[in-house]
């Protein structure tokens, strides 16, 4: 039975509650993420999924009417806090949405500008900064001899694996990605799925898909939501093969959703 | 009796003339009026215009001290309305989610963006001029800014608002204070709508006539002292073309060409600097 690899939680949720106003959308969420794994939310719109991922790193507060409650644990210390530092936080816990997001100035000084808010590093060691962060997110061969050009130029996939670069040159522990790659073509896809896979030596990674194959594809863990519920939580391929709730089997069997 | 189709095609073809009649009448007044300015206004453009003082009735003269009166005016008010304008602006596109400022300013806002300029320009001869004792460049100028700041507040926040919150997002989530968010991506992205906005409100003042009336009024000679009277081109145009005399009137038609072209050539680059912004995105 205990077939699970051995894992260190880097993240514990604790009876999380999430409103927006007065609408409830995440109800008693209890969760452990574990280190160095990809851990994968799937479920339907509207399920809540990328709330509980944007409680991660509190991403909501910049919404005067969204709130959250209950514990998110990291290295022990409850994120949710006031008195934690939001930036410092925001430092430890990198972020990619769902539409690239390039910067409007340089393809260099998109991968520097968070990098230079918590490290003072000269121009050498930046250099060094910025090409390590691109090849990690494996655009450097595309890129190199454009640095100074606008990172808006770029393709829609190359504008992707940009924000990946500038996520990771901050040296997070934490990567969320939400729904990364729902705005790209299957080629850019496929690029962004490797990478992930490649950064979870390093990362521990949260994927927030629609896409179910997807989920099977890249992570370790995955959780599927209903309606602000966490249904069912276990190691992918047991969630895939052999589900133990009526509704996740019906989900990802395209019976519902 | 007509099929459904055919109804819909009349309906279309209907319309379809009327705006066309409609634009067509629009444009047919605006053609007229830029064929008389270039028919009356041509034969003043010479290089003594540029060159010398406004002149009494019946001399050789041209309009360069309004023009240079003109010139010092606008970019004083310029100056003085941007940075209040972005500053406004900006506070209640990203600042202005929470609390009753906000709505109460942009209420304000509008209010003065669409006062009439001659009350504008009463308001500073009343705070200013009077006080003073005298008309003055200075008050030509700070009248000119309160009609600035209005278009400057109103285009720096629609351009801000244009911005996705998803940069904004991305921005805070590398763990960026929110003043670096601000100045080093939200007002970057949104620059050329803003740039647009100022080079608009440039256009808008550069042929103001009412505040200046009451402010800068007019100098017959050319001068630099923003503490005396300054001569300014909507002021001369006004007096000159209601004169008797023919090579005033000329003038004042050379003068009126002059502020068209330069308008129209603000709002080409206006223009053409959105487009090429709106084109990255």
């Amino acid at each position: 039975m205990n077939a699970e690899p051995v894992t260190t939680p880097k993240l514990i949720v604790k009876n999380l509650n999430f409103y927006y106003g007065a609408d409830r959308a995440l109800k008693d969420i209890n969760l452990t993420i574990p280190e160095k794994m990809v851990t994968a939310f799937i479920g339907p719109s509207g399920c809540g999924k990328s709330t509980l991922l944007r409680t991660f790193n509190r991403m909501y507060q910049l919404y005067p009417k969204q709130r959250a409650e209950g514990e998110i644990l990291l290295d022990n210390q409850n994120l949710l806090d006031k008195r934690q530092d939001l930036n410092k936080l925001r430092a430890k816990i990198g972020m990619v949405f769902q539409k690239p997001t390039p910067f409007p100035m340089s393809i260099y000084d998109n991968i520097a500008f968070g990098v230079k808010l918590y490290e003072n590093l000269n121009s050498h060691d930046m250099a060094e900064r910025v090409e390590w962060a691109l090849k990690k997110a494996a655009l450097w061969n595309e890129v190199k001899d454009k640095l100074k050009q606008s990172g808006t130029g770029l393709s829609g996939g190359q504008q992707q694996r940009l924000c990946i670069a500038r996520a990771i040159a901050v040296k997070p522990q934490v990567l969320l990605l939400d729904e990364p790659t729902s705005a790209l073509d299957p080629i850019s896809t496929a690029h962004i799925e490797k990478l992930v896979d490649e950064l979870k030596k390093d990362f521990t990674i949260v994927i927030v898909t629609h896409n179910m194959q997807q989920a099977a594809r890249v992570s370790d863990f995955t959780a599927y939501m209903y309606l602000g519920d966490l249904i069912e939580f276990g190691d992918t391929s047991t969630v895939f093969t052999n589900p133990k709730r009526k509704e996740t089997e019906d989900y990802i069997t395209g019976r519902f959703g | 009796m007509f099929t459904l189709y055919g109804r819909r095609r009349l309906i279309n073809g209907i319309s379809l003339s009327v705006s066309v009649l409609a634009m067509a009448f629009g444009l047919f007044w605006l053609g007229w009026i830029l064929w008389t300015l270039l028919e009356h206004g041509i034969p003043g453009l010479n290089s003594t215009l540029f060159t010398q003082s406004t002149p009494p009735p019946g001399s050789q003269g041209g309009l360069g001290n309004a023009i240079w009166g003109s010139l010092m005016m606008t970019s004083l008010a310029t100056l003085i309305g941007t940075p209040i304008g972005i500053l406004a602006g900006t506070y209640l596109a990203e600042f202005g989610q929470r609390g009753w400022l906000a709505p109460v300013t942009r209420f304000i806002n509008d209010i003065l963006l669409s006062a009439p300029s001659i009350v504008i320009g009463l308001f500073v001869y009343e705070v200013y001029v009077v006080k003073v004792g005298h008309f003055a460049g200075w008050g030509g100028a700070l009248a000119l800014s309160i009609i600035v700041i209005p278009v400057v507040i109103r285009t720096t926040e629609n351009m801000l608002r244009l911005i996705p919150n998803s940069l904004r997002e991305a921005a805070a989530a590398l763990g960026t204070p929110q003043w670096k968010v601000i100045s080093f991506v939200t007002l970057r992205a949104a620059r050329a709508g803003i740039l647009t906005g100022i080079l608009l409100a440039v256009a808008r003042i550069s042929g103001e006539t009412a505040p200046l009336l009451f402010t800068a009024l007019n100098n017959q000679f050319w001068s630099s002292n923003m503490n005396q009277p300054l001569a300014n081109l909507p002021v001369v145009i006004f007096q000159f073309a209601m004169s008797p005399y023919d090579d005033w009137r000329s003038l004042a038609w050379a003068g009126a060409l002059l502020i068209t072209f330069s308008v129209l050539t603000l709002n080409i680059v206006a223009r053409v600097l959105f487009r090429q912004k709106a084109n990255t995105y």
